[in-house]
C-alpha cells in the first residue's frame, strides 16, 4: 500500500490539499504514516492484523493436525494443552484450531480477492464515466444508481444456490456487489483531474486518451482509492462469512470463519468453543481492518485535514 | 415540492423494472427445474405442468405475464406448496418479518441517536471513547455472529430469555437486538459526527448566547440538522435490516418472510424466490424514495428540481 500511494507525490491535487507550507515538502507516503502512527488505535490494529495474517499462514503448517483429519477417540473435547487440540477439537474430532486457521486463510483470500475485482471494475467504470463526461458519464452513472439500489444478497445467493458454491464464483459475486461506491468516488476525482494542467500537458504532447487515463489519472486516485480498499476488505469479508453462515460459501471438508460460526451455533449447548473462538477471530479482524480504515480515512482524507 | 415528489416516483419506476427483470432472467437461466425429480414425468405429463405455468411460452411472453400479475399484486403460484399462492406466502410471512425489522429499526433509530448524541457532547471524554469503542465493536460483529453469542449468553447460560421460536414479546428480544446492533453503531458514529459539526455552528452559538438552556439547544435547534445524515442512512440501514433478518430468522427460528426465501431457493421454488427477491426489492425503493421525500422536507436547502 506505501508502493502505491508513492505514485501520488508527483500529483499536485493530493499536495496542495496537503499542508506543504514548508519548502521540503512532504510525500504522501510519510504524511500518512505519521499521522497513521498518531492514532494509535489504527497503528496497534495494523500491527494486529499482520500479526492475525501471518499466524493463519505459517499455523497450520508447524500445527501436527491436518484440517480434515478426523479423530474418533477425541470427537468434541475442549480446549487443552494435554490432547493437544489447543481450540479443541469439533463434532467429527477435527482439531479447531487448524481450521480456524484455514477458515481465516479463505476468509482473508476472499477479502484480498474480492476486493481487487471490485477494485478493478470499480476504477475502470468510473474513471472512464467521468473521463469522457458528457452524455455517456449520464448513462454509466444512472445505471450505478439503479444498481445501487438493488438487494444484491438476494441475487448472489441466488447464484450460489443454483449455480453450486464455487470459490471462483464467491469471489467474482462478491467482488461484483461492491464496485458501486468505489466507481463513484473515482468518477468525482476523475472529474476534477481531467482539468488539470498535467493532463492538458500529456494531451498537447499527444498522449492517446485511453493512455492518459491509464498513466496520469488512475496513480493520481489511488490515494483516495486506499481508503475505500480498506473498508471494502471488511465488508466482503462479511459478505462471505454470511454466505458461508447460510451454507451457500465454501463446501466441506474446506472451511471459512462464516461457516466455522454456523457449526459453532448449532453445537454451542455442548460445545461452545466451537462457536467462540471463530467468532473471536472473525469479530477481531473485522474489528482491526475497520480501524485501520477509519485511520486511513483521517490520515488520507483532504476533508478531514482540519482535525 | 409535489413536482419533485412525483418526479422521484417516476424515477425509481425503470429501477423497479430493472429489478424484476433481473430476478426474473437470473432464474430462468438458472439450471434445473423445480419439477427435476429422480422419476423421469412422461413427457405427456411434463408439458402439461409446462402449460399450466406458462412455461411453454416464449421468454418475453413470460416476462409480460409476470409483470401483468404483479401488477395485480399476483406473484404467481408456488411451485412447490402447491396449494398456496406466492402472494400468500408473503401474506403469512411478511407480518411476522415487519414486526421484527419495525421493532429493530426503532430500537436502531432511537438509541443510535441517543448514542451518538451524548457522545458528541461529550466530545473526547472517557465517555465519548467508551461508546465509539462499542460503536465501533457492533459494527465489526456481524449479527450473525452476534446472534448465537446472545443466544449462548442470555438463553443457554442465564436461561432469562427463550432462544426463539415464536410467542409473546419475549421471544422477539433476542431477534431484535442482534438485528439491531450493527445498525445502532452505524447510526450512533454518524449522529456523533454530525452532531459535532452542527454543535460548532453559529446558529447554536446565537441560541446559546441567548440564554437557553443546554437541553433546549439540543432538542431544538441541533437534532434536526443533525440528523439529516442519519435520515439519509435509513435507505441503506433499511436494505441492511432486511437483509440480515435472513439470517436472524433462520438463527431464532422465526417463520418470517426469510426463511422461505432461504427455504424456496434451497428447493427451487422458482416463483417463491423471485417473489420474495421483489417484494423486498420494491420494499427498498419505495422506503428509498421515502427517506428522499422527507429528507428533501427537512432540509431546506434540497433544490426541488
Amino acid at each position: 500500500m506505501a508502493g502505491s500511494t508513492h505514485a501520488c507525490n508527483t500529483s499536485e491535487t493530493m499536495n496542495a490539499t496537503a499542508e506543504t507550507s514548508d519548502i521540503r515538502g512532504r510525500s504522501l507516503s510519510i504524511d500518512v504514516w505519521e499521522t497513521l502512527k498518531k492514532n494509535r488505535a489504527a497503528f496497534v490494529a495494523t500491527l494486529l492484523l499482520a500479526v492475525r495474517a501471518l499466524l493463519v499462514v505459517v499455523a497450520p503448517i508447524l500445527n501436527p493436525y491436518a484440517f480434515d483429519a478426523t479423530d474418533f477417540d477425541l470427537i468434541s473435547v475442549g480446549p487443552s494443552l494435554s490432547t493437544g487440540h489447543l481450540f479443541g477439537t469439533d463434532a467429527l474430532g477435527r482439531d479447531l484450531f487448524v481450521r480456524t486457521m484455514y477458515g481465516g486463510r479463505i476468509s482473508l483470500m476472499v477479502g484480498l480477492v474480492a476486493t481487487a475485482v471490485s477494485l478493478i471494475i470499480g476504477i475502470a467504470w468510473g474513471a472512464t464515466a467521468g473521463f469522457i463526461g458528457g452524455r455517456t458519464d449520464n448513462i454509466m452513472m444512472r445505471i450505478v444508481d439503479v444498481l445501487y439500489a438493488m438487494p444484491f444478497m438476494f441475487f448472489v445467493i441466488l447464484l450460489m444456490v443454483f449455480f453450486g458454491r464455487s470459490i471462483v464464483l464467491i469471489f467474482v459475486a462478491i467482488g461484483a456487489i461492491n464496485w458501486l461506491d468505489m466507481a463513484r468516488i473515482v468518477r468525482g476525482q476523475t472529474l476534477s483531474l481531467k482539468e488539470k494542467e498535467f493532463v492538458e500537458a500529456a494531451r498537447a504532447g499527444g498522449v492517446s486518451d485511453v493512455k492518459i487515463v491509464l498513466r496520469h489519472i488512475v496513480p493520481n486516485l489511488l490515494g483516495v482509492v486506499v481508503i475505500y480498499v480498506t473498508l471494502t476488505i471488511p465488508q466482503v469479508i462479511l459478505v462471505e462469512s454470511f454466505l458461508s453462515f447460510l451454507g451457500l460459501g465454501v463446501q466441506e471438508p474446506m472451511t471459512s470463519w462464516g461457516a466455522l460460526v454456523n457449526e459453532g451455533a448449532q453445537e454451542m449447548e455442548t460445545a461452545p468453543w466451537m462457536l467462540i473462538f471463530p467468532a473471536a477471530f472473525l469479530a477481531t479482524t473485522l474489528f482491526c481492518l475497520n480501524f485501520i480504515g477509519d485511520g486511513l480515512r483521517d490520515a488520507l482524507d483532504p476533508r478531514d485535514r482540519s482535525n | 415540492m409535489l413536482r419533485f415528489a412525483l418526479k422521484r416516483v417516476f424515477g425509481a419506476i425503470p429501477t423497479l423494472l430493472v429489478l424484476i427483470a433481473l430476478a426474473f432472467f437470473l432464474i430462468k437461466v438458472a439450471p434445473g427445474g423445480p419439477f427435476d425429480t429422480d422419476r423421469r414425468i412422461p413427457p405427456e405429463i411434463e408439458a402439461n405442468l409446462q402449460a399450466a405455468y406458462n412455461l411453454d411460452e416464449p421468454l418475453y411472453i413470460q416476462f409480460g405475464l409476470y409483470l401483468g400479475g404483479l401488477l395485480r399484486g399476483d406473484f404467481g403460484p408456488s411451485f412447490q406448496y402447491r396449494d398456496y399462492t406466492v402472494t400468500e406466502l408473503i401474506a403469512t410471512g411478511f407480518p411476522v418479518s415487519l414486526r421484527l425489522g419495525g421493532f429493530a429499526m426503532l430500537l436502531a433509530f432511537f438509541v443510535g441517536v441517543a448514542v451518538g448524541t451524548i457522545a458528541a457532547l461529550k466530545q473526547n471524554s472517557f465517555t465519548d471513547h467508551a461508546a465509539m469503542a462499542v460503536a465501533m465493536t457492533g459494527i465489526s460483529i456481524p449479527n450473525f455472529v452476534m446472534a448465537p453469542l446472545l443466544v449462548l449468553l442470555f438463553a443457554v447460560t442465564l436461561k432469562w430469555l427463550p432462544a426463539g421460536g415464536l410467542g409473546d414479546w419475549r421471544n422477539f428480544v433476542l431477534p431484535v437486538i442482534a438485528l439491531a446492533l450493527p445498525q445502532i453503531a452505524y447510526i450512533a458514529r454518524l449522529t456523533r459526527g454530525s452532531m459535532i459539526e452542527v454543535l460548532r455552528a453559529d446558529f447554536i452559538r446565537t441560541a446559546r448566547a441567548q440564554g437557553l438552556p443546554q437541553r433546549t439547544v439540543i432538542i431544538r435547534h441541533a437534532l434536526k440538522p443533525a440528523l439529516l445524515p442519519v435520515i439519509s442512512y435509513l435507505g441503506p440501514a433499511t436494505a441492511a435490516i432486511i437483509t440480515g433478518s435472513v439470517v436472524i430468522e433462520q438463527i431464532f427460528g422465526v417463520p418470517g418472510l426469510g426463511r422461505f426465501f432461504i427455504q424456496g431457493a434451497l428447493n427451487r421454488d422458482y416463483t417463491l424466490v423471485m417473489g420474495v427477491v421483489v417484494f423486498y426489492g420494491v420494499l427498498i425503493i419505495v422506503f428509498n424514495l421515502i427517506v428522499d421525500l422527507v429528507y428533501g422536507w427537512l432540509d431546506p436547502r434540497v433544490q426541488y428540481q
